[in-house]
């Protein structure tokens, strides 16, 4: 099965261990993997900001860009979502409406790919650790999709997962709003980081950058030790050995 | 009170907000168990999600067909010897209701708690024109007798005040000398507001919706004030939003069921009426009945791409949920609608002038879309708003040339190769140790609570990881 990667301009920019340890679980499970080069942002931080015409051009570039692929496959929710939007925002538009439908229908978010269409829950990975999930607003609620990142955690050896209290708040990241609203997004993602706290968890996971960079920001800044890591390196995780504050052995 | 309710900044609106931690531990504790009470609610009820739907499907198919369920509403009531009265503006809904009350030279107003009264100033034009009025209503009571302090929550009037802090009121404004125990406070009130009812001459409710085919209004409380409001005076006058009507009881079962449980999460309410006016050989009930329908904007929202905010049944459920409103409570939106549904319809009824900053105030959750029993697709107006706010040139011209300059970097694979081998050696001059210590307002907003790491060189970067295996494995 052939897959187009959609990298995110924040792995591109900040983290690409996530993107490679997506690469890597997804060809353990069979993939080929496709890389379209053109591809850069799906648009969102303009586009929620209200700059629809900016976003379209962003957007467009992103139907072209995967035009020919089979499935496209991205480390995080949130912008998969976006994805979904598109034939919303090009509406009657007799150029790119099919097209953005087209996008839609084959578009994943890497943990949901992994479930509902390759059919996997136990990707073989194991990981000593207490950790807790945070889940991304935009995943569970745009996107729709609570419970695959939780059926590939569940088959993870070693791995304990804590309760997090207040679960479905948002962590204040929103994007642009981080900065458009420093004083508000502080307060949020400071309640969501002393819940955090409170589980004792070693490890926070998350299916999206944006947050987990929000979140672990905050962590560092209050001098937490806790160790923020994508669900994609989790999933990607051989080596049972993990402490608090140190890094994997 | 009019809708706005502070003129001050939004800012300034906001640092007060965040700097109250008494009103933020009430609004966090009172969200906490709201979601769990209304959760149960609605989980009692069987298929909530289906629940939703028809109730989107009523609110839909009654705002299409406005004209013919208050043409059949106006013709029930006239019909029963009531008098209904369609006020264009704020102005003339209360210049009605004023002049109806100099008519009878009635002095002595009791009032059960209303949004829309809020909306149209009528306390403020009651007053001037020599009327005692009393909100009875124990939250508005609170807030009446605090100095008229503005509401914070449409349902919850007084949610940002702690038991301690109405005690404090009672004592300073009522010589009252118990303790802050909720029954005490409340057995006080009710003694008053007991006297208050006998004495009234004219009672003002609001209306959750009213019944067209029966020409009757239905009210939803819990402390049964507002029975007493419209029932003992001689005169009722009832205050409704335009949008706010049911065609008959079987839809209004279906609202009700809605709204409870999505308010305060109760299967029903303590008090669930349907009055209107008095039918021949009734031996109680008011003498005369008025019902004043407000359009104040409505109609011009009516069709628009906003269409789906008049869904709304004023349940509050997006601000129990809503994270921004959990920690600015509901003074810092400066409108009487506060929270999601306040930042969709306040710059719609009071202009982008006074309110552009509001749909901004939101992470975009989706928490609120998710919650509302009317399906509202509540952030998805937030975004409509901020093109609106873009559109109309509103925002400043430095974000205006940051978001232009965005849109060009994210659509154009060159600029951002360009920037993908930039960032680094940009960087390295706002860096120390690996982390960013300084930069343009942008990054400032976020340095400012939280650690940010240099973006990675381009050498490490996924794409060179791709590259490098590409070259390796010979492809």
């Amino acid at each position: 099965m052939k897959v187009s990667i959609f990298s995110t301009c924040l792995v591109d920019l900040m983290t690409p261990k996530v993107g490679i340890a997506m690469v890597e679980v997804l060809e353990r499970l069979g993939c080929e993997i496709d890389y379209p080069a053109s591809q850069v942002c799906c648009g969102q931080p303009t586009y929620n900001s209200g700059y629809l015409e900016d976003s379209k051009l962003a957007m467009k570039n992103m139907i072209l860009a995967f035009e020919r692929s089979d499935y496209v496959v991205a480390p995080s929710g949130s912008c998969i979502a976006m994805f979904h939007e598109y034939p919303k925002i090009f509406k009657g538009d007799p150029d790119w409406e099919l097209k953005a439908i087209t996008l839609k229908e084959k578009s994943y978010e890497f943990t949901q790919f992994i479930v509902k269409v390759l059919g996997i829950t136990d990707v073989g990975a194991s990981l000593e650790g207490n950790a807790t999930y945070h889940r991304s607003c935009h995943m569970t609620r745009l996107l729709g999709e609570k419970e695959t990142p939780f059926q590939l955690l569940e088959h993870v050896k070693g791995l304990h997962m804590e309760p997090l209290k207040n679960s479905d708040n948002c962590c204040g990241f929103g994007g642009t709003f981080s900065v458009k609203m420093p004083d508000i997004s502080e307060q949020m993602v400071d309640e969501k980081s002393s819940c955090i706290i409170d589980t004792g968890a070693d490890i926070l996971i998350s299916a999206d950058m944006g947050c987990l960079l929000n979140i672990g920001g905050r962590l560092s800044r209050k001098g937490e030790s806790v160790k923020i890591m994508h669900i994609a390196e989790v999933l990607n995780h051989q080596n049972p050995v993990i402490t608090k504050g140190g890094s994997q052995s | 009170m009019s809708l706005q309710t502070d003129k001050r900044d939004f800012s300034e609106r906001t640092t007060d907000g965040l700097g109250d931690s008494f009103m933020r531990n009430a609004v966090g504790s009172a969200q906490d168990s709201l979601k769990t009470r209304r959760l149960s609610a609605a989980t009692a009820l069987g298929d909530w999600e289906q629940w939703r739907t028809a109730g989107q499907q009523i609110r839909q198919h009654t705002l299409q067909n406005l004209d013919y369920y208050l043409e059949q509403l106006a013709g029930n009531i006239e019909k029963k010897g009531g008098h209904i009265y369609f006020a264009a503006t704020k102005e003339e809904a209360s210049s009605y209701i004023r002049d109806v009350i100099v008519q009878k030279q009635a002095k002595k107003i009791v009032k059960s708690k209303s949004m829309v009264t809020e909306e149209i100033e009528l306390n403020h034009v009651l007053i001037e024109a020599g009327c005692e009025l009393i909100e009875t209503d124990l939250g508005e009571y609170i807030l009446q007798m605090d100095d008229w302090d503005p509401p914070s929550h449409i349902v919850a009037p007084a949610l940002h005040k702690d038991r301690r802090q109405i005690q404090r009121v009672f004592t300073e404004k009522l010589d009252y000398t118990d303790d802050e125990s909720p029954e005490k406070l409340a057995r006080f009130a009710r003694k008053v507001l007991r006297q208050k009812f006998l004495e009234a001459e004219v009672g003002i409710t609001g209306c959750n919706f009213a019944v067209a085919n029966l020409g009757a209004i239905n009210l939803v409380t819990n402390e049964g004030n507002g029975d007493l409001t419209a029932a003992i005076p001689k005169t009722h006058i009832a205050v409704m939003g335009m949008e706010r009507i049911v065609p008959t009881l079987a839809e209004m079962e279906v609202l009700d069921n809605l709204l409870c449980r999505s308010a305060v999460g109760q299967k029903l309410t303590s008090y669930i009426t349907v009055m209107g006016p008095s039918a021949a050989g009734d031996t109680d009930g008011p003498e005369e009945f008025h019902l004043v329908v407000v359009d104040n904007g409505r109609s011009d929202i009516l069709g628009s791409e906003f269409n789906e905010a008049l869904q709304c049944i004023r349940c509050g459920a997006c601000l129990n949920v809503c994270p921004v409103y959990r920690h600015i409570g509901g003074h810092a939106y400066g409108s009487i609608y506060p929270g999601p549904i306040g930042a969709v319809i306040t710059p719609l009824l009071g202009g982008y002038d006074d309110y552009k900053e509001l749909p901004f105030a939101s992470s975009l959750c989706a928490a609120c879309t998710d919650v509302c029993p009317v399906r509202i697709p509540l952030h998805e107006q937030l975004i409509l708003h901020r093109q609106n706010i873009v559109k109309e040139n509103r925002t400043g011209s430095m974000e205006r040339f940051q978001m232009k300059a965005a849109g060009r970097l994210l659509s154009s694979p060159a600029l951002f190769g360009k920037t993908l081998r930039f960032a680094h050696p940009a960087s390295r001059l706002m860096s120390r140790h690996g982390r960013i210590v300084r930069g343009p307002e942008l990054i400032h907003g976020w340095i400012g609570a939280r650690d940010l790491s240099q973006p990675v060189k381009q050498q490490d970067s996924f794409r060179a990881w791709l590259d490098k295996r590409k070259g390796e494995s010979g492809q």
